[in-house]
């Protein structure tokens, strides 16, 4: 049976997951709806940033995060200073590392989904009467909300799976930033721990499906039958 | 009611040029496909600026590129009924029919557009029924008359038609020819017409504004 240490695990996991995405969803929308409508002079650079963190090893992304948010770095001493913000070694870094690395599919999910939302509905709203905002509150947000739920359970997928830049950045310590993946690695460097390993695996497994479950579901019932997620 | 339309555009190797003052209520734009009867439409709505323009209906300025005067799209309260309707898919035809209403706040003293009455526009397009239909339910005729029922009761100064009877069977567009009638003598809104049919022309009005 799963033990307490184990649910902790879990729970660890699914707090800094959840934490992750909720920070990251207005972010990724943002930059999602600035690469997919406007048209400006570095928009190739903005997507390529975004999108880093797909390719450049996590290991990397994760020693990048340290440089500028540790102790000592540029933004995380000011974090330290202004507001007592320690991310190192913290559950809210393991939250931010998940973030960076879960943004450029989150980012990719609802921009397809804003491309797809034809701007001359927007053009029609506009005649009726609505004010730039006012079409995007009523006709944009409204029908790429599959894409920002996709975003949304692919991010969060990701950031449950997330292990190298969560263990370069934040570390691998239990109860604080230890989640799933770091859990399973760690069991498997010491012996006797297969039957925990196994158990966690499946867990990861099962969290998941659920969320893609959840997630089909969703953008089904909102959409009608022709909607899909992946 | 007067239109004063005066644009020149170029879009690709075609150059668009009007200059067009009329009291008529009902204007038509006529001539071949391509000839970019859309984006005169497109201009007086403001989806488009045009290179140079001058635009006023009944005496109020939309555009004067020379004096660097250009309303935003929101505020030249046209109602504009696209060829291709664009309804809203995610809303039912009924939330498609409040939504300008909605936003400029029905009854608004400033606003000169015909008092238009909901209740008149329902009757004369004949559409009480369509209220909790999704636009994807709905047939090419019956969307074509939400779109212009969509855009009358936003309230508008005028109307801006787009081939309304474009991709309609001929006991449709008569229907729909006979409504747009009945809604300029009924309700009294000046209308742009866009069309490439004479015939269809001819009936409507006397002042026309000819594209090559």
């Amino acid at each position: 049976m799963i033990t307490a240490l184990e649910w902790s695990i879990i729970a660890l996991s699914l707090k800094v997951s959840l934490v992750a995405i909720t920070l990251t969803m207005p972010v990724a929308y943002t930059l999602a709806w600035v690469l997919a409508r406007r048209r400006f002079p570095g928009r190739f650079l903005l997507d390529a940033m975004v999108h880093l963190p797909l390719v450049v090893p996590p290991v990397v992304t994760g020693w990048l995060l340290l440089v500028l948010l540790g102790r000592n770095g540029p933004i995380g001493s000011m974090l330290d200073n202004w507001f007592g913000l320690t991310l190192v070694f913290h559950w809210t870094g393991a939250a931010v590392a998940a973030s960076v690395m879960a943004l450029p599919l989150m980012v990719r999910a609802m921009r397809l989904s804003i491309d797809a939302v034809d701007r001359r509905l927007v053009g029609a709203a506009r005649t009726l009467g609505a004010t730039p905002w006012q079409a995007f509150r009523t006709i944009t947000l409204p029908l790429s909300l599959p894409g920002i739920l996709a975003g949304a359970v692919l991010g969060f997928a990701r950031s449950l799976g997330e292990f190298g830049a969560t263990i370069t950045f934040a570390s691998n310590i239990p109860g604080e930033t230890r989640t799933l993946p770091l859990a399973i690695y760690t069991g498997l460097q010491v012996p006797g721990a297969e039957g925990a390993v196994t158990r966690l695996a499946i867990i990861s497994i099962i969290l998941s499906l659920t969320a893609l479950v959840v997630s089909e579901w969703l953008v089904r019932r909102a959409n009608g039958g022709g909607a899909h997620v992946l | 009611m007067s239109f004063d339309i005066v644009l020149r555009h170029r879009i690709g190797e075609r150059t668009i040029e009007i200059d067009h003052h009329s009291d008529a209520s009902l204007i038509a734009i006529t001539g071949p496909s391509g000839c970019g009867k859309t984006s005169v439409l497109n201009c007086v709505a403001g989806l488009i600026t045009p290179d140079f323009g001058k635009m006023a209906v009944g005496g109020r300025i939309l555009l004067d590129t020379e004096r660097n005067i250009a309303l935003p799209i929101e505020s030249r309260r046209a109602g504009y009924v696209f060829q291709d309707a664009r309804l809203f898919p995610h809303m039912r035809v009924a939330a498609n029919l409040a939504y300008g209403a909605r936003l400029r706040g029905t009854g608004d003293a400033s606003t000169q557009g015909a008092a238009i009455d909901a209740d008149a526009v329902v009757d004369v397009l004949d559409i009480k029924g369509l209220a909790e239909r999704w636009p994807a339910t709905l047939s090419g005729g019956e969307i074509r008359r939400v779109a212009i029922a969509r855009a009358l009761m936003s309230g508008p100064d005028f109307l801006l038609l787009d081939e309304p009877l474009a991709s309609l069977d001929k006991a449709r567009s008569v229907e729909v020819l006979c409504m747009i009638e009945r809604i300029q003598q009924e309700l009294g809104v000046p209308m742009l017409y866009v069309s490439h049919d004479p015939a269809e022309v001819a009936r409507l009005t006397q002042s026309i504004i000819k594209l090559a």
